[in-house]
């Protein structure tokens, strides 16, 4: 094997693969980055047996072949490299680089003990990459990190016909957010469970082309895998094998009450009064109509913060109180100017959504907004004493 | 003895074999009988005994079966009513607050009381008078319960003199007479010396707190250890400025189960788990807390015992989460041989809950009224674990009335059908599973 190709191509291609390299193979060759080299062109692959990831890109080549290389090592050097173009030699049972004046050897693992990686499973359907970076990020940061409930951890995906829908939850929030796509057969409908922290970011590093096949196969033989393939770029990941729960019969039908809050203005108040709430004390929500009264702290050895923000809301003054964190994670996540939130009552889920701007006029009634942005971010409240 | 008080302002109230007095009051026909309180099972201990029980050598702590060999054939032995004895003592702690905000709880049947933060005549026959009268007012207001009362310069003292005059005891510690009173007592008397104390004590011949007075501080700390030592030291000079702490909070909400035989089946094992974290979950929700810490307690065949805790991101107060993390904490435990006690616990108690999107609307998102000290009745522990009936039980049927249950086996229950307002009543034994029995909250005892 023997290719030159450019320092920055090189580099970013391994860093990409890198990501999905697991930090503690199990066995040694999963720490390993195959290198293959054929007609022109690179292909830059990791596997664990849950992720795969697979970059591809064009180099000049004189020489065809394959190479196995420590995977971080690989990376951590690539990315240190002059700006000048690299040579890669396969001479022997080591690896050959060379960048300006800068020489490297690596010893290489043994190729023929590397995993194949799965191969693509069957196109689904194809979504637009930004909207699907978009949305992914919106949904899985309410997804659960603690291992011991695999469910919680999981991005539910749902197909129906040309309609996505995502959602994940770690029992205190819930994220769900709508799109559509173009499925490869009409009518096309199916649902399953993407680790979360792989999906997201899978979605947010497939942006480079405009679009991003999905491609699924659940059920039957063998275990279910996502593969996700942008420009240059693929990744396979494993299911989880876990009932989501019945999210939807969660979702609150109706709200008692709704604020609008100006999403700037109120993520920064927040942030500001929750520095002085300690691990586990909530921010205190005191809405009152037309404005929203932030509170955190309270104890005589604690500090005690207070900021009032402006905010449409002309309900029955409500108290409510949420962990900071929470609310922040739901204010960053819906990207928009403003933001609603609906309330039922201080100890049920309250509702955040995007607002579209402009919003030429009023017609809301009662209820959640049902709108094109269709994110919902469910908070459940912290109860508060007394 | 700087900061020691010169007036008897501290009051220390011991309740006179508190449970053995409640299931006294709530069951005429036990009246003057040997009653003895606590686990019924193969392994039970005694919790209390009523003082008619102890006059044949029944004592707290010791194992039920050596209890029953001791007493005579028709003592009582009755399985814990822990609400009856909740709302009782609620009632006591009551009568304490009235006297000064200062009360310190230090168990359910016993407590201080500040009486210099109250507005009192705080000379000696101010305080005895004083004393006299509350423990009028306890009897009446909890149907016959009697407490002994210690008064004195500092809690150490006040200790001492409610164990001097029991059952049903008065005793006012002047101030400067308290080595006086002190010095003749067992060095057993002194919080904090146990029996392994009091031998290592007795081995250089200190038997008296007066002997102990004698003793060094050099030589009292090389025996007992640097800061049991110093302790032991002051107490024996009656030094003891320990003020009288207002709410005690509490540190963690925990159930545990004994099992009458070893427990291996993981399905049973599960169904303990799922009780007791009810247990404890709703004794969350009643006081209003929730905790982050879940920890199990695991006794094993062999009387082995280990805790294993895990501490969430957030406090719960679920019965479901806490089982939840129970359920896995027991899965990493060897459990091959069998375990004899359970126990589920939620610490680093917090006033606020995270909300839990999953749980039962109606169990755990809202909070739990507390109208009257509303207690679940079937406590202790609900659940298939627990035979049906156990002795001592509340229980009602629509024809019979109010009563409690003598005994139960062979899918009989025996009833004796009376309570704290009525003579003894007469006794019954229905089918154990006659639907027209049911489990009662226990009786009203206000006349």
């Amino acid at each position: 094997m023997k290719f030159r190709v450019a320092r920055e191509v090189l580099a970013e291609a391994v860093a990409w693969t890198a990501r999905s390299l697991p930090p503690r193979p199990s066995v040694p060759v999963l720490a390993g980055i195959l290198l293959e080299v054929e007609g022109g062109q690179l292909a830059v692959s990791g596997f664990d047996y849950e992720v795969s990831a697979r970059s591809e890109v064009d180099v000049q080549s004189t020489e065809a072949g394959r190479a196995l290389v420590p995977g971080r090592l690989l990376a951590e050097i690539t990315r240190a490299l002059p700006p000048h173009p690299v040579d890669v030699v396969a001479e022997g049972a080591r690896l050959a680089i060379s960048c300006g004046n800068a020489k490297f050897s690596l010893p290489t693992l043994p190729v023929e003990d590397y995993p194949s990686l799965p191969s693509m499973p069957s196109t689904a359907g194809v979504v637009d990459s930004d909207a699907f970076a978009e949305a992914v990020g919106q949904v899985a940061v309410a997804a659960g990190r603690d291992d011991t409930l695999p469910m919680l951890t999981g991005v539910r995906l749902e197909i129906e016909d040309d309609l996505v829908t995502l959602a994940a939850t770690d029992r205190y929030r819930l994220a769900v957010r709508e799109f559509a796509w173009r499925p490869e057969t009409p009518g096309l409908s199916a649902a399953v469970l993407v680790p979360a922290r792989t999906l997201a970011d899978a979605a947010k590093t497939l942006t480079s082309g405009p679009e991003v096949v999905l491609s699924l196969a659940s059920g039957g033989s063998g275990e279910g895998i996502l593969g996700m393939s942008g420009k240059d770029r693929r990744t396979t990941t494993r299911l989880l094998d876990a009932e989501f729960v019945k999210y939807r019969a969660i979702m609150p039908s109706e709200s008692s009450s709704f604020a609008t809050l100006p999403v700037g203005l109120f993520t920064d108040a927040a942030k500001r009064v929750a520095l002085v709430a300690e691990r586990g004390t909530p921010l205190r929500c005191e809405f009152t109509p037309g404005q929203v009264t932030l509170r955190a702290g309270g104890t005589d050895d604690e500090g005690q913060a207070e900021e009032r923000c402006d905010v449409e809301f002309d309900g029955e003054p409500l108290t409510i109180g949420f962990n900071p964190t929470f609310l922040l994670d739901g204010l960053a996540a819906v990207h928009t100017d403003r933001a609603r939130m609906d309330f039922t009552t201080a100890l049920k889920p309250a509702v955040l959504s995007g607002v579209d701007e402009p919003s030429a006029d009023d017609e809301d009634s009662g209820r959640p907004a049902e709108r094109a942005g269709s994110y919902r971010y469910l908070i459940m409240p912290v109860r508060l004493p007394g | 003895m700087e900061g020691v008080r010169r007036e008897p302002s501290i009051l220390h109230l011991d309740l006179d074999a508190f449970f053995a007095a409640v299931e006294q009051r709530d069951k005429p026909s036990l009246r003057g009988r040997p009653v003895v309180v606590g686990g019924t099972g193969g392994r039970g201990v005694v919790s209390t005994a009523s003082y008619e029980a102890r006059a044949f050598g029944a004592r707290s702590a010791m194992p039920t079966a050596e209890a029953r060999r001791l007493c005579p054939p028709g003592t009582a032995f009755l399985g814990g009513r822990f609400a009856a004895y909740r709302r009782t003592s609620e009632v006591v702690m009551g009568l304490l607050r009235e006297l000064s905000p200062l009360v310190e709880p230090v168990s359910i049947d016993e407590a201080y009381v500040d009486l210099a933060a109250g507005d009192h005549d705080l000379s000696v026959p101010g305080v005895t008078a004083l004393a006299a009268e509350l423990k009028a007012r306890i009897a009446v207001a909890t149907g016959g319960v009697t407490g002994s009362v210690g008064i004195g310069t500092s809690k150490a003292v006040a200790k001492i003199g409610s164990e001097l005059d029991k059952p049903d005891g008065l005793t006012v510690v002047r101030p400067g007479e308290e080595l006086a009173v002190l010095h003749p007592l067992p060095v057993r008397a002194l919080g904090g010396v146990g029996p392994a104390t009091a031998e290592r004590l007795a081995q250089i011949g200190v038997k008296t707190i007066g002997d102990l007075h004698r003793l060094s501080l050099v030589d009292l700390t090389s025996l007992v250890g640097q800061a049991h030592g110093a302790g032991l030291h002051r107490l024996a000079r009656a030094d003891d400025d320990r003020p009288v702490v207002t709410d005690r909070e509490a540190k963690s909400v925990s159930a545990e189960e004994t099992f009458a035989r070893d427990l291996t089946d993981p399905a049973r094992l599960a169904t303990e788990i799922e009780a007791l974290a009810t247990r404890v979950g709703s004794r969350l929700q009643r006081s209003g807390t929730s905790g982050r810490t879940v920890t199990l307690k695991v006794r094993r065949y062999d009387f082995s015992t280990l805790t294993r805790s895990q501490t969430l991101a957030h406090a719960v107060d679920d019965p479901r989460q806490i089982a939840e993390v129970a359920h896995r904490l027991l899965g990493a435990v060897d459990r091959s041989g069998g375990l004899r006690l359970l126990g589920v616990g939620v610490s680093g108690l917090s006033p606020y809950a995270q909300g839990d999107l999953f749980a039962e609307p109606a169990e755990a998102v809202e909070p739990v009224e507390v109208v009257e000290p509303a207690e679940l009745p079937a406590d202790p522990a609900p659940g298939p674990a627990v035979v049906a009936w156990y002795p001592g039980q509340d229980v009602v049927h629509p024809d019979l009335g109010s009563g409690w249950v003598w005994g139960s086996g062979l899918n009989r229950v025996t009833v004796r059908f009376e309570g704290p307002r009525t003579t003894p009543g007469p006794v019954r034994t229905l089918a154990a599973d006659d639907p027209d029995l049911q489990p009662a909250d226990p009786p009203d005892w206000t006349p």
